[in-house]
């Protein structure tokens, strides 16, 4: 535990800084306090003095309602506190106790009302199956099986109604087994047992949650047992103040929570980027020897073996690896070619920067090379120095603290949130090679007089095509992370895609694209929807990675033509300025439409659809695929 | 400077309820904070048995009508096992 003197410290500094203005400054000591001690005594502290902060430094505003069956409400401070360091201005909604059936069938309740991004179903075993619970012992075969059913009927009623009246992302809860089952051993040994009938009641729940957009299931069973079950309920507290969680646990419940809020705020990372002297491996290159570094599957070296399978699989999920070192190349890269011990290859790098030059310089020219914004880099380094230098020099970064004991990595790694994601892309798991094509198309790109020269050298082709269910995740997961080319950063959900795709006046369009060195996969997305005789352009975004290869102009050729097509006589659309969004600010202007209005907001550009028509450049070949949508 | 029991009640009194901690006495009470509500309590329950590392029972927390009344508490609590 932290020493008191340390943290009082801590918060007389926060209030120091933020007397004198420098918001910047107080925000990362705010950040320092609460990563030294996540306690409801801190969350308060933490909260109120980013009450402070909120018009001063970026805050993504965000909703959650939380509907429940028990006392929630001093894990609220706990999650706004880590939502809050998370870059997040949480506004957090509870719900009545054992209300969560009214308020989700209600169209008109409180829940709906909230209008929130995120909904968490928070039911527990002893409130919703009481029977199985604690009267396990004196039900029949039947009777047992009777409230499993009701259990699972009643919980997929509510999930499906919810899905009906609200496009928010929901997490259920599953259900707990009991720490003392009531049969005591002989429960193991029966075929349905008080653990086994709650753990088919866990099957259905995910079955159905499985089947329905945007609703994800949370292990609480998995949460609770992972704490040790009989230090996660403090039965004391449940039977005064209906709150079963003992107060140490009240922080991983908020962290859960975090894990499914993290991926659907764009503050998810992209990249991890690690250090390699004790950090990939134990000791340093260049003194050590290449014999001498701890690495293997033996204690010490196995711990940072563990830390690399971890990587290995964030790398499955989508997140690049790339790293940043102050080494002699050649000494770190015999490492990684030729140590028996590693795990991780040059291959599973997308970038590399060896040298001894200053890691922040190194950070950025990592996501200048990956083509993805300084904040979607996740930090890894045994060295708290650089970690600090990191942190006051490039605050977007994720810096992400390592423990004393290397043993301790992978799970540091394995809990933080910014490598959670909530779905699957086909592109998510083939990108580490996508950024290896990338690598060539930069080459081929500096042998070229001219840019036009080689983009017939690229011979792309494009398909555009309506949104479909195979692509819809995709859709979604674009409009939530693409932050650079996109002209008014609207964050939709998979549900609420499939909800405009469904209107006969809004068409949702992807753009899919390969060429020579290979595919990109789908790499954009239009949104429009007619009014009048205009059509208007909700959102136009293209991935990073093929920004400036004029796709654009086939995607803007493409909404002209079928808006024109369908009697619309002006393609319209906002230009919302964000501070990454500069690359697509000339995007109308650069294809001939006017300013025609101007907000605080951002500006509204028009193109006049009976005069002017948008040309697809004569390098890209564009396959329409029309979708059965009339 | 020692930092006394009291001292660290009113710097979580002040922290949860949202008021300076220099407003803070022995006599304050639900009845003068106004944000002293019953969740705050709870909260409050809470942040004294992690910071602290004491165990209140129900009876207690029902006893606990002040600041002074928390202070008295813990500190029979604390005394009553020296570490």
């Amino acid at each position: 535990m932290a020493g008191d003197g340390s943290i009082s410290n801590l918060r007389s500094d926060v209030d120091g800084l933020l007397a004198q203005g420098r918001w910047n400054a107080a925000g990362l000591r705010i950040r320092d306090l609460w990563r030294k001690e996540s306690t409801p005594a801190t969350a308060a502290f933490v909260v109120s003095r980013y009450e402070k902060l909120r018009e001063k430094v970026p805050l993504l505003p965000f909703r959650v309602a939380v509907l429940r069956s028990f006392t929630v409400e001093p894990i609220v401070p706990l999650l706004r506190a880590s939502a809050f360091c998370a870059g997040i201005d949480l506004s957090v909604q509870v719900g009545d106790f054992n209300a969560y059936a009214q308020e989700i069938l209600d169209p008109q309740s409180a829940l709906y009302q909230f209008a929130p991004n995120f909904v968490i179903l928070a039911v527990q075993s002893a409130d919703i199956a009481p029977d199985l619970w604690q009267d396990y012992a004196q039900l029949s075969e039947e009777t047992a099986n009777q409230a499993v059913q009701r259990v699972s009927s009643s919980l997929q009623q509510w999930m499906r109604e919810f899905r009906a009246r609200s496009q928010a992302s929901l997490i259920v809860h599953n259900l707990e087994v009991p720490a003392r089952p009531a049969l005591g051993v002989l429960d193991s040994q029966q075929g349905m047992s008080q653990s086994e009938l709650i753990r088919q009641i866990n099957q259905d729940i995910r079955r159905v949650a499985s089947e329905l957009r945007g609703i994800y299931l949370l292990d609480y069973d998995a949460l609770v047992a992972r704490h040790g079950r009989l230090r996660w309920r403090d039965e004391r507290k449940w039977l005064t103040a209906r709150l079963p969680i003992a107060a140490e646990h009240l922080i991983h419940l908020a962290r859960e929570w975090m894990r499914f809020m993290v991926p659907f705020s764009g503050k998810a990372a992209k990249a991890l980027v690690v250090d390699l002297d004790n950090t990939l491996w134990g000791g340093i290159i260049g003194e050590d020897g290449l014999t001498g570094i701890k690495l293997g599957s033996e204690y010490p070296g196995a711990a940072y073996q563990a830390l690399q399978r971890t990587m290995l699989d964030l790398s499955r999920k989508g997140i690049l690896l790339a790293t940043c070192s102050k080494n002699n190349p050649d000494d770190a890269m015999e490492v990684l070619e030729k140590h028996p011990g590693m795990l991780l290859r040059p291959k599973h790098f997308a970038a590399m920067r060896i040298s001894w030059n200053d890691k922040v310089q190194g950070l950025r020219e990592i996501a200048s090379e990956l083509n993805i914004g300084v904040d979607s880099l996740a930090f890894l380094d045994d060295n708290p120095f650089e970690c600090e230098q990191v942190r006051t020099a490039l605050p977007e970064v994720t810096v992400i603290d390592l423990p004393e004991d290397p043993l301790q990595y992978a799970a540091t790694v394995r809990d933080h949130p910014a490598f959670e994601r909530l779905s699957l892309s086909e592109e998510d798991q083939k990108r580490t090679m996508l950024y290896a094509e990338q690598r060539q198309r930069i080459q081929a790109e500096q042998t070229f007089q001219s840019k036009e020269d080689f983009y017939r050298f690229l011979e792309q082709e494009a398909e555009i095509a309506l949104v479909t269910p195979a692509t819809l995740a995709r859709i979604a997961q674009l409009t939530q992370k693409t932050n650079q080319f996109n002209v008014t950063t609207r964050r939709y959900p998979e549900q609420q895609v499939a909800e405009m795709a469904a209107r006969p006046d809004w068409q949702v369009l992807s753009i899919s694209v390969r060429d020579r060195f290979g595919d990109h996969g789908l790499v954009g997305v239009a949104i429009t929807r007619d009014n009048g005789d205009a059509c208007e352009i909700d959102s136009f975004l293209l991935s990073c990675r093929v920004i400036g290869r004029t796709l654009e102009t086939a995607l803007l050729s493409h909404l002209a033509e079928n808006a024109a097509a369908r009697g619309c006589r002006q393609l319209v659309g906002w230009f919302l300025p964000t501070r990454k969004n500069a690359p697509a600010r000339e995007l109308y202007r650069q294809h001939g439409f006017e300013p025609a209005k101007q907000s605080g907001d951002g500006t509204l550009w028009s193109l006049d659809l009976t005069q002017h028509r948008i040309a697809v450049p004569e390098w890209v070949k564009v396959n329409t695929v029309h979708g059965g949508k009339d | 400077m020692k930092v006394t029991t009291f001292d660290q009640i009113r710097t979580m009194a002040s922290d949860l309820f949202g008021v300076p901690a220099e407003s803070i006495s022995a006599a304050s009470s639900p009845e003068t904070i106004e944000t002293w509500d019953s969740i705050q309590h709870l909260n409050l329950v809470l942040a004294l048995e992690e910071r602290l590392n004491v165990q209140l029972s129900p009876e207690e927390i029902e006893q606990m009508k002040s600041v002074g009344d928390v202070v008295k508490l813990v500190e029979g609590k604390l005394q009553a096992v020296p570490k």
